[in-house]
């Protein structure tokens, strides 16, 4: 018998380290798997409620999250490639063609 | 008493890979990371008793996507992060801010929940009772979801195509 | 019973259709065409007067007002369009509209020449309007309108010639000149709307003669009334040309001659007593006023006639004897006379008319020259210009029985015995009388008698008269004398100059006495009251009787004329000695006292100073568009500044984004745990 709110503290501390993640890390890649670690926290919470009040809803909805994770992953690990093709490198801080 | 005990042990796992994924400066450890906290996250689910969503969290995350992931850090032969001029928003305002959110929900979250608690295996989920769902109530998403992935898939191929240059190529 | 329908209106419009058709059809129409249309309306309008004249004593109350249409409406305050006929206006009218067209008939034959003839007379006829719906107004503001309008014509008019730089200046310090007194005469009006109510002459005077005790005679000098006479004597020396601001009158002389003689001789000027006389209710009760109204009269006269005398431009000798005959008609009414100020009015707007005139014919003649010294000997030569000038001079002289005796003399005997006269106005005016037959007898002799001593064979467009003429159709040089288009102006006006003192002073006030000494109102308030009106011409002071200062004044004009026989007939090697030997004082008078210079030393040049440094630089060009710089240039550096967002970074956009977000997570956390 757990409280629901440690699962929620679970989640945030996991979505919390993906947008750090995301803030601070320089390669391309690690960068994307921050993402899906974020994606993570968010189906745990989706999960615990769904335990809470019992409504499968959360189960299902925790299903679709995955099919847009895989096929968000699959055409950003696309584009990265084609990325690396002109551009020779994963940082991002280099590919910064778009400034005024 | 057993639950509380599964779910420190595998959360405190589910917390040290991902700050794992923070500390590693090779995408490789990352990605190793992230798969054992894929994997924690596969036993919390079936602490709440949903056993399909455990199942796919393996199958899919764990085996697929990660697997990719790994696929192409190995195509790119993506070396150690090298230390470059960022940018100074990201540092000074996003990580506080985001810093400062997750104390605030934390706070409210345990301040204000109520005291609803979650058994052990609470929801079952299997797999029949999810499909029912997934084919009466939300057949709609289904069918879209279908087609998002079969957009995506043809995206994935354009974009990662060789350019027709490779003639060129041989002549120099 | 009801009062006929003159239509009084019709006469101010039907030159302004003349002005309407010349300006802006006149352009194609024949040199005929348009003196035809200037002519007929301007002579429609003097026909129209001729037969409200004929049925005035038929009219059954006076002041006779005809309400044309409403005009300003703003909760008890009301102004309409009305015009009034009594006396002081019909004689106003039969001057302003007689002369007039005699005037216009003059410039059929005088303007032939130049350049721009339909403008010239749209112009003349727009003045024409602006002036009679002056005389026959009603009410101050509709006076005011015609007040304005008669100065911008008169700018117009003067600026004629606008290619010529002195003529624009002089057309723009008259109206400017001008302003300054109708800024008098706004805050006079501004005073009686506060205290009556109302603009109308009829509301006001009434309404100050029947109450004593709100509005006495303010004897103290202090006091509403005496503000409004003082701020209204201000407009008249703007427009009457009075001490301080005649000063735009002398420069006026750059229009042509036509212009000269209407204008400011016969009508425009004397607006300003016009004006006076109308409002004598008022000055009647602020003796202080008239005091000040005698005495800058008095000034002005004697100031401008010893200016006269030492100009060499005839046509400058004319205006400051305009000035000065003014000065004449603010002393009548600054002693009460205010119909002897009427009548030397109505004698002074046909023999200064004749007179300009006559000097157009003169410099017609000799081909555009205007000095004096260059002239002489035309007395056989222009014999027509000759008599007629001749008696336009001796009646501005005060001989008798030629009009100016008249009319002089009555001014004169009235500053003598009234009881807001004294001697010393009578001194004075005598001097000036003395002073003015000299000169206007100098300028005679040096233009008519012994020889010619100028070149007459000028090209006609060489001198100063004219910046836009065609060269003259006529071939013969020399000089010669003026058509008859020219001459029977003249000869009329030379008969009117010699008869019309003839109706002789008394008969002249019995005629106005309803206007200026009308019966006392039956009133509860009245038998204890002051009288309001000035005492009528039988109380007078103890003194000579008026034949033994009427010969006094003959005498001296006799004496004027004999010195200046002396001096520029017989010897005329003298008027240069004289002037070397008073040197400095001769310098002062031939130099206008360098008033001119004084104000622009005074008023001008700080002005232009304040404008260019405090108003362009400081205000315009410091605030307005520093404000208008100073945004736009705060917009260009804000956005310079945001525009670094823009960075193409994704870390930093990754870094907003998280900010974003952090912000919509709290107000819902926030919101949701309240």
């Amino acid at each position: 018998m757990i409280p629901l709110s440690c699962y929620l503290v679970l989640s945030a501390i996991l979505f919390a380290c993906g947008v750090t993640g995301f803030l601070i890390k320089r390669n391309i890649i690690t960068i994307f798997m921050s993402i899906e670690l974020m994606l993570n926290g968010v189906n745990l919470s989706f999960v615990a409620f769904a335990a809470q009040w019992h409504n499968l809803s959360g189960q299902v909805f925790v299903f679709f999250v995955m099919v847009v994770a895989a096929a968000e992953a699959a055409v950003g690990l696309a584009i990265i490639i084609a990325l690396f093709r002109t551009r020779e490198t994963l940082n991002i801080d280099q590919v910064n063609l778009l400034k005024l | 008493m057993l639950h509380l005990i599964l779910f420190s042990v595998f959360g405190l796992v589910c917390v040290v890979g991902a700050v794992n994924l923070l500390l590693q400066k090779h995408p490789i450890n990352s990605a190793l990371s992230l798969v054992v906290v894929m994997g924690s996250l596969a036993v919390e689910y079936l602490l709440l008793g949903a056993e399909f969503v455990a199942a796919v969290q393996v199958i899919v995350y764990a085996g697929a996507i990660m697997v990719l992931f790994v696929f192409v850090i190995m195509l790119l032969n993506a070396g150690e992060e090298e230390h470059t001029e960022g940018s100074r928003v990201a540092w000074l305002l996003g990580i506080p801010g985001m810093l400062a959110v997750t104390v605030i929900v934390c706070w409210a979250l345990l301040m204000h929940s109520d005291t609803r608690t979650v058994s052990l295996g609470a929801l079952p989920g299997p797999p029949a009772d999810i499909a029912q769902l997934l084919f009466h109530e939300f057949l709609l998403p289904f069918e879209v979801t279908s087609i998002l992935v079969l957009i995506a898939i043809m995206g994935a191929v354009v974009l990662a195509a060789r350019p027709e240059s490779a003639p060129e190529r041989k002549e120099g | 019973m009801t009062p006929p329908n003159l239509y009084l209106w019709l006469i101010p419009l039907l030159p302004l259709a003349g002005a309407a058709i010349n300006g802006f059809l006149g352009k194609r129409f024949s040199r005929q065409a348009v003196a035809a249309v200037a002519l007929s309306f301007c002579g429609a309008a003097f026909l129209m007067t001729l037969w409200i004249a004929a049925r005035f004593s038929s009219l059954p109350t006076i002041p006779h007002i005809e309400r044309v249409a409403p005009w300003l409406r703003s909760g008890d305050f009301t102004v309409d369009f009305s015009f009034s006929l009594d006396q002081l206006s019909l004689i106003l009218l039969l001057v302003v509209t007689g002369v007039g067209f005699l005037i216009h008939i003059y410039s059929v034959g005088y303007m032939w020449e130049e350049g721009g003839y339909y403008r010239f007379f749209s112009y003349l006829n727009l003045f024409m309007f602006f002036m009679l719906t002056l005389v026959l107004a009603s009410n101050y503001l509709l006076m005011f309108i015609g007040w304005e309008g008669v100065g911008l014509a008169s700018y117009l008019l003067i600026g004629f010639f606008f290619l010529r730089d002195s003529a624009a200046a002089a057309g723009k310090k008259a109206f400017i000149v001008n302003r300054i007194g109708d800024c008098g005469f706004l805050i006079a009006l501004f005073l009686m709307i506060k205290q009556f109510g109302s603009m109308d002459f009829s509301h006001i005077f009434n309404a100050i003669a029947q109450s004593p005790q709100q509005f006495p005679v303010e004897s103290s000098g202090v006091g509403l009334l005496t503000a409004i006479a003082l701020l209204l004597m201000v407009g008249a020396c703007g427009k009457s040309a009075q001490i301080p601001l005649y000063v735009w009158l002398p420069d006026a002389m750059e229009g042509p001659t036509p212009v000269s003689a209407l204008i400011h001789a016969a009508t425009m000027v004397t607006a300003g007593v016009y004006m006076v006389a109308r409002s004598h209710v008022i000055f009647e009760h602020a003796p202080t006023a008239l005091t000040v109204v005698a005495i800058i009269g008095t000034l002005t006269a004697i100031f401008a006639a010893t200016i006269g005398m030492a100009q060499t431009d005839i046509k400058r000798v004319l205006a400051y004897s305009t000035v000065s005959q003014l000065g004449y008609m603010f002393l009548a009414c600054g002693v009460g006379a205010f119909s002897m100020g009427i009548f030397h009015l109505m004698t002074h707007a046909f023999f200064k008319g004749l007179l300009f005139l006559a000097a157009g014919s003169v410099i017609h003649a000799v081909g555009g020259e205007q000095d004096m010294r260059k002239m002489g000997g035309l007395r056989k030569k222009i014999p027509w210009t000759f008599w007629t000038m001749s008696a336009g001079t001796f009646a501005i002289a005060g001989f008798w029985p030629l009009a100016g005796f008249f009319s002089k003399d009555a001014i004169l005997f009235q500053a003598f015995t009234s009881p807001y006269g004294s001697w010393i106005y009578w001194a004075i005016g005598l001097f000036t009388a003395f002073l003015t037959s000299f000169y206007m007898f100098r300028q005679w002799f040096m233009t008519f008698f012994r020889e010619y001593r100028g070149t007459q064979e000028h090209t006609h467009d060489e001198q100063s008269r004219t910046g836009v003429s065609t060269p003259h159709g006529h071939g013969r040089g020399g000089v010669h004398e003026s058509p008859a288009v020219m001459l029977v102006p003249l000869a009329i006006l030379a008969i009117l100059s010699i008869i019309g003192g003839w109706i002789g002073s008394e008969r002249f006030d019995k005629f106005l006495a309803p206007v200026f000494h009308p019966a006392p109102a039956v009133s509860a308030a009245a038998e204890e009251a002051v009288p309001a009106t000035l005492p009528a011409e039988g109380v007078k002071k103890e003194g000579p009787s008026e034949n033994v200062l009427a010969m006094v004044s003959v005498g001296v004009a006799a004496f004027g004329f004999l010195l200046a026989w002396f001096l520029y007939h017989q010897r005329p090697e003298l008027p240069e000695q004289i002037a070397v030997a008073f040197g400095s004082l001769y310098q002062a008078v031939a130099n206008k006292y360098w008033i001119d210079e004084l104000y622009s030393w005074i008023f001008v040049k700080p002005l232009i100073a304040i404008s260019g440094i405090v108003f362009w630089r400081g205000i315009d060009q410091g605030v307005i568009d520093a404000t208008l710089d100073g945004s736009a240039a705060t917009a260009r550096e804000l956005s310079d500044d945001v525009r670094h967002m823009q960075s193409g970074n994704v870390r930093s956009y990754a870094g907003w984004v998280a900010v974003g977000a952090t912000a919509v997570i709290a107000y819902m956390v926030w919101v949701g745990t309240r």
